[in-house]
């Protein structure tokens, strides 16, 4: 993975860690945990605009459509988790947030993977 | 008035977080299945096929979960466990028809085994939230 995709995956285990602190104490999200998601969040937008621009140049051997999708999805899981996650005010409320936290290392590998096919 | 408990019921609490892996799922299966169809369709159509049939499961588990409705809930749930225990045992017994992983191939392992994990939390909260009587 890229400096940026590994200091994003780091920020996002520091994140699960707040988030599984909350659970097990059973209480909210303070603005630790969600400045950390906002954080997150500026992060995948700042890849979303290196992906592309990497994808614009040389890409010969990688799948455009399917490198793009995975860009685009990473953008939209913390915003989803959040909006679903806002009218449960208990553990599983946190729970949803940990969900889309862990999800993201996973599409980093993804987009990682798609970009090893380049020749 | 019992559709209206029933919505409340499998969508709160640790429904929220099945409904959102559900999400999650049915957005991957989706996006896979468009990809497979728009780009490779005629090199597997078999495996293909399951992955759009798959992907169309999910999408409609989702919604159900998320809206409580039960009985279909029930149905496409049961439809996902059925599935993954069918094609994951046949892409080991017969290789020759899946040239091409699906996403219930090798038992979902592609997706860190949560489509077979998945339905069986999906049927245990379908129980869970019953209504008796």
């Amino acid at each position: 993975m890229n400096e940026l995709q590994v200091v994003l995956s780091v920020l996002a285990a520091l994140v699960a860690l707040v988030l599984v602190w909350h659970i097990v104490r059973d209480e909210q999200v303070t603005n630790v945990g969600f400045f950390g998601l906002v954080a997150l969040q500026v992060g995948l937008v700042v890849q979303l605009v290196w992906g592309v621009v990497r994808v614009a140049d040389n890409h010969d051997g990688v799948s455009v459509a399917a490198y793009l999708a995975y860009l685009i999805g990473a953008l939209l899981i913390l915003p989803v988790a959040f909006l679903w996650s806002a009218s449960e005010k208990s553990r599983s409320g946190t729970a949803v947030l940990l969900v889309g936290v862990l999800v993201l290392p996973v599409l980093f590998l993804r987009l990682h993977d798609l970009w090893s096919a380049h020749v | 008035m019992s559709e209206k408990a029933g919505r409340a019921a499998t969508s709160r609490g640790f429904g929220r977080v099945i409904v959102f892996v559900y999400g999650i799922l049915a957005f991957a299966a989706s996006g896979r299945a468009t990809f497979e169809l728009t780009t490779k369709f005629s090199d597997a159509p078999f495996p293909y096929s399951l992955s759009i049939l798959a992907a169309v499961i999910y999408v409609v588990a989702t919604w159900a979960l998320a809206t409580g409705r039960r009985r279909i809930a029930l149905a496409t749930v049961s439809f996902e466990l059925l599935g993954v225990l069918a094609v994951g045992l046949s892409s080991l017994l017969a290789t020759d028809k899946f040239p091409e992983a699906s996403v219930w191939s090798d038992f979902g392992a592609g997706y860190g085994w949560v489509p077979l994990v998945l339905p069986m939390v999906g049927l245990w909260w379908l129980y869970r939230t019953r209504r008796v009587g």
